[in-house]
């Protein structure tokens, strides 16, 4: 028996839109509508609009929320002012990376954190597991929101028309009225363009979504939010984050504030003192070929890596990906081969991003 | 523009979703609308090598969307006696034209008979009404 995939409050407006819909981590979401490559040109050229309601919320609040998440979360949660936003990753102590997180400071003693669907329950857990001791309440806060990502170069003007009042500037957020209710618009995204992320009742949901496609946004699954994502070189977990790896190997060393004394500190603190033997770095192929998820890294007959994500790019029309490579070879510049499927393609290592919106020119 | 969904007549379906066009002991292979839809916008194919032999119900070449690999079967066993070099520029022909200009690889068969154990049109429509 396959378990009943949940659905968002959006998942009848997927259908009316014509999406292809996969299970994605339990959640029945749009994968692609028209096409991934057309998605992926909207939200770089125009505006996409995705659905992103399977992503977790886990709501921290209290006296000693603040010391609860500076325990938990790598960065440095006092420097998260209200109103504002922060990028973290949750660590084992052994420094294993749990998830990476984004935290919304909503009032002195109030913060919401946004997870990965496929972590939700175990972040939550982990929170809950910590709390113990601190004045504090952790509450799952999943069911409460549906979330939606608006991206692109005309993704703010879009949203500020139909949202109807000024946006919060990039990682800032604010409490705006939409359709009687309270909405919370976050200056974030994840890939790279302009936009923000709302944060609604589910009961509104589709109300927004219907308004910002009439407003001119493209419905955009997540086949082309992972290939945005993987342009701009942000990590997915699963992916790119594992426990097996710190954040320090994950080039995610400038989010983790060893100071701070959070769970894993030690760990990353002596990850960052002796250097990765291993570093996440991109790559694109040069010539024919794409590069997927597992592909062996090769420098002649010896295997320095594995790829942990594969695509083509859309915009520049060449396979790209991200890979763990062997430190001495983590350099922009340096050859290398992949072995995809047997094929052996030429690439080579490059600097982040791949893909830079602000640049999009750049010889690469 | 994507194609309309049809199964022609006059070709024999695997149930792996590949195609043959028999013409006597050679025969054409493809993708059918199902597969090429199933796949999505297709953006990378490298061709077999012209010469290959090749097996009836293995992988005999691969087509790629943005997300992801599928392996392709051959429908019956042969030789690769000519490729569809064409789609190496334009690899979304496979979408928009899966039993014309988007064909994969024309065969010299080595067992004319094998093509009793694929299906007609009729038999592959039920299979994907199954």
């Amino acid at each position: 028996m396959t378990p009943e995939l949940r659905r968002t409050p959006l998942y009848d407006a997927h259908v009316a839109a014509g999406a292809k819909l996969v299970d994605f981590a339990g959640w029945e979401m749009p994968v692609q509508y028209e096409g991934v490559r057309q998605e992926h040109m909207a939200v770089r050229t125009g505006c996409g609009v995705f659905d992103v309601s399977h992503m977790g919320e886990v709501q921290t609040e209290g006296p000693e929320a603040l010391d609860l998440l500076q325990r938990l979360l790598s960065n440095d949660v006092s420097k998260l002012q209200v109103g504002g936003a922060q990028y973290s990753v949750l660590c084992r102590e052994d420094g294993g990376v749990l998830d990476d997180l984004f935290t919304y400071r909503l009032g002195a003693e109030r913060f919401l954190t946004v997870t990965n669907a496929s972590n939700h329950l175990r972040d939550y857990a982990w929170f809950v597991e910590h709390a113990d001791g601190y004045d504090v309440e952790v509450y799952d806060s999943i069911g409460e929101w549906a979330m939606l990502a608006v991206q692109g170069p005309e993704a703010r003007s879009i949203a500020e028309k139909v949202v109807g009042a000024e946006l919060p500037p990039r990682m800032r957020t604010a409490h705006l009225p939409f359709a009687d209710e309270e909405i919370l618009v976050c200056g974030t995204g994840y890939t790279g363009e302009a936009g923000v992320e709302v944060m609604i009742p589910p009961r509104a949901a589709s109300a927004l979504w219907d308004s910002l496609l009439e407003a001119g946004a493209t419905p955009a699954g997540l086949g082309a939010r992972d290939t945005l994502r993987l342009e701009v070189c942000f990590h997915l977990y699963g992916n790119d984050l594992m426990v097996e790896r710190d954040p320090i190997a994950a080039g995610l060393g400038w989010c983790c504030k060893e100071e701070t004394r959070f769970i894993g500190s030690e760990a990353v603190a002596a990850a960052r003192e002796s250097g990765p033997d291993e570093k996440l770095v991109p790559f694109s192929i040069i010539g024919p070929g794409i590069p997927r998820q597992d592909n062996p890294v090769l420098t002649g007959s010896e295997e320095v890596g594995m790829v942990t994500s594969g695509s083509l790019s859309p915009c520049l029309e060449k396979g790209i990906g991200m890979a763990y490579v062997r430190t001495d070879l983590a350099e922009p510049g340096i050859e290398v081969e992949i072995d995809v499927r047997g094929r052996r393609r030429a690439a080579r290592i490059e600097s982040k991003p791949l893909y830079d919106p602000d640049h999009p020119q750049k010889e690469t | 523009m994507a194609a309309e969904e049809s199964y022609p007549e006059d070709l024999k379906y695997h149930r792996e979703h590949d195609w043959a066009r028999i013409e006597g002991d050679t025969a054409t292979f493809g993708i059918t609308w199902y597969a090429q839809d199933s796949l999505g916008e297709v953006v990378f194919y490298e061709p077999p090598e012209v010469g290959a032999t090749i097996a009836k119900d293995e992988t005999y070449t691969e087509v790629e969307s943005v997300k992801a690999v599928s392996d392709v079967y051959a429908p019956l066993s042969g030789e690769v006696t000519e490729v569809n070099d064409a789609l190496a520029d334009s690899p979304e022909t496979i979408n928009e034209d899966p039993y014309g200009n988007g064909w994969l690889a024309k065969v010299q068969l080595s067992d004319p008979s094998e093509a009793d154990a694929l299906m007609d049109a009729a038999a592959y429509r039920e299979l994907l009404a199954g």
